[in-house]
């Protein structure tokens, strides 16, 4: 099985630096600083590379979009890692700091950036230590500060620590907390690589998308477009957690089957229960029911099945769940993590969270349904954000496939949503 | 109000900081971060002296403050236990859990015991989840727990 990013992830050591130069980290910058800036956004667009973080954006083609001749430019790496089910990021910043600082560096010589930041959640405190470490380390060795290599190119790193807001993940809530406002997502267009951190043209990057970027300045654009299918290039870090077996970050080719996600690197169902749903890429995509795991795990094939990506995050649900449970906690997540900017998310997390409590209190109607529907259409796309989106997701697609879930709590008791 | 000094050490800690932005309201978060670490809440007079640092009014450092879950207006325990509830964690039986670690506590869930030492939250997702069911004392994270697990946690924590 190919592996990119995990191919030595459990190597002792190697967040220092003397590991992870022994195991060839940073000679991907003798050979960029080589080439011309542009030569590398080309690669980058001729990998297939794209955004890990959620959307799926090409990678390349986000690098080339910035606004020309406009200086300085920012990069600010997306480690606010919160999607609920994720915890791909954390692996890799705990274990390979180093990797993520290779991929800053070569984002920036090839985007013409002189100052990155590394936004952390603000629980990634640890996080933050290890990371601080490495970007000390590799200032010393002459990778990061001024003239790197001789070479005139200049690249300062920071960290930068959150403090408990999902939203900030949204890149330009991220943007606004980064310059110390309080985290709402802003009115796009604009769009960061124009109007980004301090209204400069910006890019904002997933953890994991930076960290591809040195495999492809060493091997090639066309080894990695090589790789997995041929509209989703390269490998995906899963992170599969719930009711599995063997619960971890699983490195996989795009393309590969679920079943196989779930049933041989993850070890199948706990307790040989049987599997009842999976949502597959993060509480914010729509789930699917048991009968679609042979779906393969690249961008098309999950969107042809009505479901995303994600940040790929594979959450694995037995047939011992009420999927309104499940359903509830995630409507809760959502209600408390809106930011309260727009009113369709603001008032309509709330309203969904109350119907299904109160459907679970055995006072539920179908009509209750239909008004859950009705709320779920008001809230999508009306939003500066889609976080409203999100939430919709799982409540839209659990009435789908589950509706016998919702209606074993419906009794007789007529009331009103008043 | 009573006024708020930062220590000469977090002086160069804060000199340290704004360096790292053209623009020194970037330095917010990581102030108020400063000061809730070392303060275990975030005061009124502590809001005005950050606001002196970054050249803003104390209410914009206070709407700012309130965004945030991780600064507190009310001081929290020694050790701050933020127990994950969401999907990966509820799937893998936290919400039994939680319930036994506010109850060996002695304290509801939000609550800080009388002594201090524990604030026990309800956490949304903290990207541990296949680690489920998790908790996150202070900057520690701890997963796989068990009843057992909980308490040897709490019995090493003085």
């Amino acid at each position: 099985m190919t592996q990119i990013l995990f191919k030595n992830i459990n190597t002792a050591d190697l967040h220092t630096m003397k590991v992870y130069e022994a195991q060839g980290g940073y000679r991907s910058l003798k050979k960029a600083f080589a080439m011309q800036p542009e030569e590398i956004v080309a690669a980058v667009k001729t990998s297939g590379l794209r955004g890990r973080g959620g959307a799926g954006f090409p990678t390349g083609l986000k690098w080339s979009f910035l606004a020309k001749d406009v200086f300085p430019r920012y990069l600010c790496c997306n480690a606010d890692e919160s999607e609920p089910g994720t915890c791909k990021d954390r692996e890799l910043l705990l274990k390979n700091p180093h990797l993520l600082i290779e991929g800053m560096i070569l984002c920036a010589y090839a985007c013409r950036i002189e100052t990155g930041y590394i936004y952390l959640r603000g629980e990634f405190h640890d996080l933050s230590v290890i990371m601080e470490q490495a970007i000390a380390d590799a200032y010393a060795k002459g990778y990061l500060g001024e003239n790197i290599f001789g070479g005139g190119f200049n690249f300062d790193l920071h960290t930068h620590l959150g403090a408990g807001a999902y939203i900030c993940g949204e890149e330009s809530a991220l943007l606004n907390s980064l310059e110390g406002e309080r985290g709402e997502p802003r009115m796009k267009p604009p769009f960061p690589a124009v109007e980004g951190l301090y209204a400069q043209p910006t890019i904002v990057n997933n953890v994991e998308t930076l960290c591809v970027v040195p495999y492809i300045v060493n091997e090639g654009a066309e080894k990695y477009a090589s790789i997995g299918t041929k509209k989703s290039a390269g490998t995906k870090l899963v992170s599969v957690s719930g009711h599995v077996k063997k619960p971890a970050n699983y490195e996989v080719v795009l393309g590969t089957p679920v079943r196989e996600i779930i049933y041989d690197l993850a070890g199948g169902i706990r307790d040989d229960n049987k599997l009842k749903a999976f949502i597959p890429g993060g509480s914010s995509v729509p789930m699917l029911p048991a009968d679609q795991v042979d779906v393969l795990y690249d961008y098309e094939s999950l969107a042809a099945a009505g479901t995303m990506l994600g940040s790929g995050a594979m959450i694995v649900i037995d047939d011992s769940v009420n999927i309104v449970e499940t359903t509830l906690r995630l409507i809760s997540f959502y209600m408390r993590e809106s930011c309260g900017k727009c009113t369709p998310c603001r008032e309509g997390t709330r309203w969904l969270y109350q119907i299904v409590e109160q459907i679970m209190q055995n006072a539920g109607q179908l009509e209750h349904i239909e008004k859950m529907e009705d709320i779920c259409d008001t809230m999508a796309t009306n939003t500066f954000c889609p976080l409203a989106d999100a939430c919709v997701s799982p409540v839209v697609s659990s009435i789908k496939y589950f509706r016998a879930d919702y209606e074993k709590y419906f009794t007789n008791v007529s009331t009103s949503l008043a | 109000m009573s006024g708020f000094t930062f220590s000469d050490e977090q002086e160069k800690e804060i000199t340290r900081i704004v360096a790292k932005y053209p623009f020194k309201k970037s330095a917010m978060l990581p102030l108020l971060t400063l000061v809730q670490r070392a303060e275990r809440e975030v005061s009124p007079a502590a809001m005005v002296a950050i606001s002196k640092k970054l050249d803003c009014s104390p209410a914009y450092v206070q709407s700012v403050m309130s965004f945030y879950t991780m600064y507190h207006a009310e001081k929290v325990g020694k050790y701050m236990i933020l127990f994950c509830i969401n999907i990966s964690c509820q799937l893998n039986g936290c919400d039994k859990l939680l319930e036994y670690t506010a109850g060996k506590l002695g304290i509801t869930v939000g609550e800080t015991t009388p002594d201090g030492k524990f604030t026990l939250h309800r956490e949304e997702c903290l990207a541990a989840c296949t680690e489920a069911p998790m908790m996150r004392v202070n900057d520690i994270y701890y997963g796989a727990l068990t009843e057992q697990r909980i308490d040897d946690v709490l019995n090493s924590l003085d």
